[in-house]
């Protein structure tokens, strides 16, 4: 018999027992779903991740004091930097494209009746290139400006926001901490950052005008190293090490007082991490769908038993053995993608509503969906053979007569 | 005149059923001739291997001992498969409890041997209506065995077991859950496809009644064949 004409029995059969096909397949439709949603919703937060990481900036080296995020605990403070050292990095390591020391303060910016408390970030032209980081109107600082530390500011788009609203920001003056400072770029929107940050949320000034106003001295607490994408990042970090050392007076065997910190190890930490999260969960998923699987073996052994009768009349009309197989397989891989193909649209649904929700892009990600389907396929294949194998191999004088 | 063959000859054929100490051999040795567009009843007491040999004769079950053949084919040397299309291609079964596919409309139940024998719709669709039509059942078509009567199923069976235009049919006490005057009835339409269709009728039965629409009547008794005999009918035809 062609199969053509086992497929229309098949779809007869389902179409007979609607509410024990639904049953069947509820597994199914549940594990498929699972797993789909699960996977795509993963890869959404890997991309969302990817993303965030990115705003770190790409081959960019951090440099502090101190070791780990923090300054270390007892005994003395290991030093800030000095300019020296910045000009040191930037004139004998190779392979550095840009070096932006940096220090910080924070305080309220006024603007008339506005008011807003922020991050003020000195540095150099520098780390707009290191930071890869644009402006949305206005300029950024002149040399001259850097060498002289004067009051010009660069914003972030929040504290645009928060002080001017509506109105143009390049060129207007607000007062920080009592010094008034001069407006002469805003900064493109970059949104949060990799730990979670508002990254617009800065004000942003020649080191030497941070220095001289807010910290009181020509320590730098921060130097960026922006790396040429010709060069190693583990490379270059290894030579600054050295240089670092040498400059700093750590001799043999004792620990560094400073610490390099490569923005793509973080990167690849932070997304191994939510790809190892996304397999667990699906790998959790996909043993559902297995169940899934089971119960589909378990509905078609009950349903072989219950149809004895039907076998039996259909081997005495001349079937033979294998066209019954053939029947109970393509009815059981008939539901299976039957549920697989409803679990798929389910997890389509479920992902679309859920990825705002978890504020995660939704990535249709068509070997996923593939996989799953022609998985729930193989389960109808798998666990439809056994049950099938012992409808056909019934004697139809046992069968026809079983009540 | 010189006879013609058999449509089916048993020699000597034994069934034996179960092994050893609870072995049970129901049918002890069978001889039988049954000539193509004979009308043939099969009566006996209960337990006396009727149904065994039937079962024997529509190639459901194989004999344990002799020799079986079916138009020149030795079937006890045939396989599953090879008994199941010499089913398919040759043989009509009709049961005591009419044995139609449930929740399935009278067409499709009509139908399914011909979806096994790999006929496209539409031919599927004409021999299956005119088999309704032959047992009076064509406007019945699109019912549900649930919605027919026992008489009505029995006749729907008979047009499943006649579509395929076989040469032998098999009924094994078709009328035996009906009462007479369905019975008359199926033995009425059993006797026109024999003489139109010229199809070769093996029924089993317990009623004298029904027996006497057949050719030939023969007594099983302790899984033998007792006695053969003819009603006399055959040569009216
Ligand atoms: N599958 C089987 N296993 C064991 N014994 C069987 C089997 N089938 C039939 N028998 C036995 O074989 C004997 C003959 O049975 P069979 O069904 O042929 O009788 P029958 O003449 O058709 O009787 P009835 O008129 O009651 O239908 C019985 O004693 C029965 O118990
Ligand atoms: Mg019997």
């Amino acid at each position: 018999m062609i199969l053509g004409t086992t497929i229309i029995l098949a779809v007869r059969e389902i179409r007979r027992h609607l509410l024990r096909s639904f049953l069947t397949i509820l597994g199914i439709v549940i594990g498929v779903s699972a797993v789909v949603t699960m996977v795509t919703l993963g890869n959404g937060a890997t991309a969302a991740v990817k993303q965030q990481i990115s705003g770190l900036g790409a081959n960019i080296l951090q440099i502090r004091p101190g070791q780990g995020f923090g300054r270390g605990g007892g005994g003395p403070q290991p030093p800030d930097f000095k300019p020296a050292d910045v000009d040191a990095i930037r004139t004998q390591i190779a392979g550095v494209k840009a070096v932006a020391p940096q220090a910080s303060s924070s305080g309220i910016a006024v603007r008339n009746a506005a008011n807003w408390s922020t991050t003020i970030n000195g540095t150099t032209a520098d780390y707009f290139t290191a930071q890869d980081w644009k402006l949305s109107a206005g300029r950024i600082f002149t040399p001259a400006e850097e060498q002289a530390g004067r009051a010009v500011c660069i914003l972030g788009s929040t504290v645009v926001t928060n002080l001017f609203r509506q109105e143009e920001a390049v060129g207007q003056r607000f007062r920080i901490k009592d010094v008034s400072c001069q407006v002469i770029g805003t900064l493109a929107t970059r949104g949060q950052g990799g730990f979670g940050n508002d990254q617009d949320d800065v004000v942003i000034m020649p080191i030497k005008a941070v220095q001289r106003r807010f910290t009181g001295n020509r320590d730098i607490r921060n130097i960026m190293v922006s790396v040429d994408e010709a060069y190693d990042t583990g490379t270059v970090q290894a030579a600054t090490q050295k240089l670092l050392r040498e400059r700093r007076n750590i001799s043999g065997g004792k620990d560094d007082d400073f610490n390099i910190f490569d923005t793509k190890q973080i990167a690849d930490t932070l997304q191994g991490t939510t790809q190892i999260l996304t397999a667990l969960l699906g790998a959790v998923a996909a043993v559902s769908l297995l169940v899934g699987g089971i119960g589909i073996m378990n509905i078609m052994l009950v349903s072989v038993t219950e149809r004895t009768r039907e076998i039996g009349i259909r081997l005495a009309i001349g079937a033979v053995a294998s066209e019954v197989l053939l029947q109970f397989l393509v009815e059981a891989v008939a539901l299976a993608c039957l549920g697989g193909v409803i679990g798929l649209l389910l997890a389509l649904i479920a992902s679309v509503s859920l990825a705002p929700v978890l504020r995660v892009p939704f990535i249709f990600d068509l070997q996923i969906n593939l996989l799953a389907f022609f998985f729930s396929a193989l389960i109808g294949v798998v666990f439809g053979y056994f049950p099938a194998r012992r409808a056909a191999s019934l004697n139809p004088i046992d069968a026809l007569r079983h009540e | 005149m010189s006879a013609p063959d058999p449509i089916i000859a048993l020699r000597g054929v034994t069934k034996t059923f179960g092994q050893g100490a609870t072995a049970f051999q129901a049918v002890k040795g069978v001889d039988l001739d049954i000539m193509a567009g004979d009308f043939v009843a099969v009566m006996g007491p209960s337990g006396s291997g009727k149904s065994t040999t039937m079962n024997i004769l529509g190639c459901l079950d194989v004999p344990t001992g002799g020799e079986f053949r079916f138009k020149g084919h030795h079937v006890e040397r045939l396989d599953r498969d090879q008994r199941a299309l010499l089913r398919r291609r040759y043989l009509g079964f009709v049961f005591q409890g009419f044995n139609l596919l449930a929740r399935t409309t009278a067409l499709e139940n009509v139908e399914l041997p011909l979806l096994y024998r790999g006929e496209d719709k539409k031919t599927r669709a004409d021999m299956g209506m005119a088999a309704l039509d032959k047992v009076g059942l064509a406007d019945w078509w699109d019912h549900t065995p649930a919605e027919l009567s026992g008489g009505q199923q029995q006749r729907v069976a008979i047009a499943r077991a006649i579509v395929t235009q076989p040469d032998v049919l098999l009924a094994d006490e078709p009328t035996g859950n009906l009462d007479s005057e369905r019975s008359v009835e199926i033995m009425d339409l059993l006797t026109d496809l024999n003489r139109t269709a010229g199809i070769t009728v093996l029924m089993v039965t317990h009623e004298q009644d029904m027996a006497d629409f057949a050719h030939t009547i023969i007594h099983f008794k302790d899984g033998l064949v007792d006695r053969t005999h003819a009603t006399g009918r055959g040569q009216a035809a």
